[in-house]
């Protein structure tokens, strides 16, 4: 055992470090470790956070798809529809008028037959006139003889 | 160097002679002297230790740290939690002083591992005639520290429990209130209190001094004479220098524990 002043000058030094190091060394490195703490913490949150959403986006994007194909089905539906009831339209409205010309042709037809036949029936009178005025060589007075000949026309 | 006059006797108090100023005590408890190489090594290593960590300090982020500052927080995050196992208060002081002194320690107990005769050599040639490289196997040095852990011991038992909560402790516990029991409870405190800066100091002295002369008495062998003694010598140095890393480390370590176990049972109540 033998000691001396450098006892004295030692614990100077190392009251000095001491210092230094609770001064200068400990709180920076301290705090940068403690601020890297926080940033990862933060970090990992951020990133579960960023997951949770993504499955929210994912389930919200399925149901709006989902729901796009159902307004899809129902449009297509309302088209055939549709276009089944223009169809149907389109027949009646075919049929109508094929009944409509149908009918016009048979009024003209039949009006038609009665003017020939009119005009037959004058016709075969004039005929039967000539006829008859050549069997009987002369010239027949139609006005005596109208009540013959319109009873002649009328049995034609 | 065991050839110089004197022989291998010699040799080995050579080197265990500290460079004193400013003249060779002659013994006794007490010199108004100082071991230079003691006090120059220590702050060397003081100054490296401060300088080193300071500038990673000043530069150090919260992004993503270099690989620099990623040991100085390595480091620094060891101790802490070392401090935080034992001690559950306020760590902004005696975190730093459990750093400095795993460090310290740890730098100045490495200059064991150094050749042995490799600083001494050097310091012959500047001119100084002996040098001891190893801070801490000196005693001067343990007790410096183990005194100031014990100052501070001190003045955290009056700050955490008063002048008159310290005073009621020391004549009081551990055997009870009975103004009888006054003396012998103080007594007992005061073995307890002054065996530990005492058995802290001592430890790492012993260990480091051991360590240093067991050093020196592997390096006699490379001048013992016979290539069969140097061969021992190689093989003995390289084996003890590898179990000695172990030692180093240990010792700055329990250095380190012990002092943050004193100053945290310095804050507990009784």
């Amino acid at each position: 055992m033998e000691f001396n002043a450098t006892l004295i000058g030692e614990m100077i030094v190392f009251a000095f470090l001491i210092w230094f190091s609770v001064h200068f060394i400990w709180p920076h490195i301290n705090k940068a470790i403690e601020e890297r703490q926080l940033k990862i913490a933060e970090g990992l949150g951020a990133a579960e956070r960023a997951h949770a959403e993504l499955k929210d986006a994912d389930a919200k994007v399925a149901g709006e798809i989902r729901q796009a194909r159902k307004q899809a089905a129902e449009i297509i539906d309302k088209a055939q529809q549709q276009a089944n009831q223009i169809i149907d339209k389109a027949r009646a409205d075919a049929v109508a008028e094929v009944d409509r010309q149908k009918a016009l042709a048979q009024d003209e037809i039949a009006s038609m037959a009665q003017r020939a036949r009119a005009e037959l029936r004058e016709r075969v009178g004039a005929l039967a006139m000539q006829g008859a005025s050549k069997i009987v060589q002369r010239e027949i007075d139609p006005a005596a003889h109208k009540a013959l000949l319109d009873q002649l026309a009328t049995e034609i | 160097m065991a050839s110089e006059p004197g022989g291998f006797t010699a040799y080995i108090q050579h080197h265990l002679t500290f460079l004193t100023l400013p003249h060779v005590s002659h013994g006794g408890f007490w010199s108004w002297t100082v071991h230079v190489d003691s006090i120059t090594v220590s702050l060397a290593l003081g100054v490296l230790f401060s300088l080193w960590f300071w500038l990673k300090a000043r530069k150090a982020t919260a992004g993503v740290p270099g690989k620099g500052q990623a040991f100085v927080e390595l480091v620094l995050e060891f101790v802490d939690g070392q401090v935080k196992d034992v001690f559950h208060g306020d760590r902004r002081v005696l975190g730093p002083l459990a750093l400095t002194v795993f460090v310290w320690v740890f730098l100045m107990n490495f200059m064991d591992l150094l050749p042995v005769d490799l600083i001494p050599l050097i310091a012959e040639k500047c001119g100084l005639s002996h040098f001891r490289a190893v801070p801490t196997a000196d005693l001067n040095m343990t007790f410096a520290m183990s005194i100031t852990v014990f100052l501070l011991m001190i003045f955290y038992s009056f700050k955490a429990k008063g002048f008159g909560g310290y005073m009621h402790e020391l004549f009081t516990a551990p055997f009870g209130k009975h103004p009888l029991l006054w003396l012998p409870n103080f007594a007992l405190n005061l073995v307890e209190m002054l065996s530990k800066p005492v058995s802290l100091a001592m430890r790492l002295f012993g260990n480091m001094y051991a360590g240093e002369l067991v050093f020196i008495l592997i390096a006699g062998l490379f001048s013992a004479g016979g290539i069969a003694l140097y061969s021992l010598g190689l093989v003995g140095y390289a084996v003890w220098s590898i179990f000695h890393i172990l030692i180093i480390s240990i010792q700055a370590f329990i250095f380190m524990v012990l002092t943050v176990v004193y100053i945290s049972m310095a804050h507990d109540h009784h």
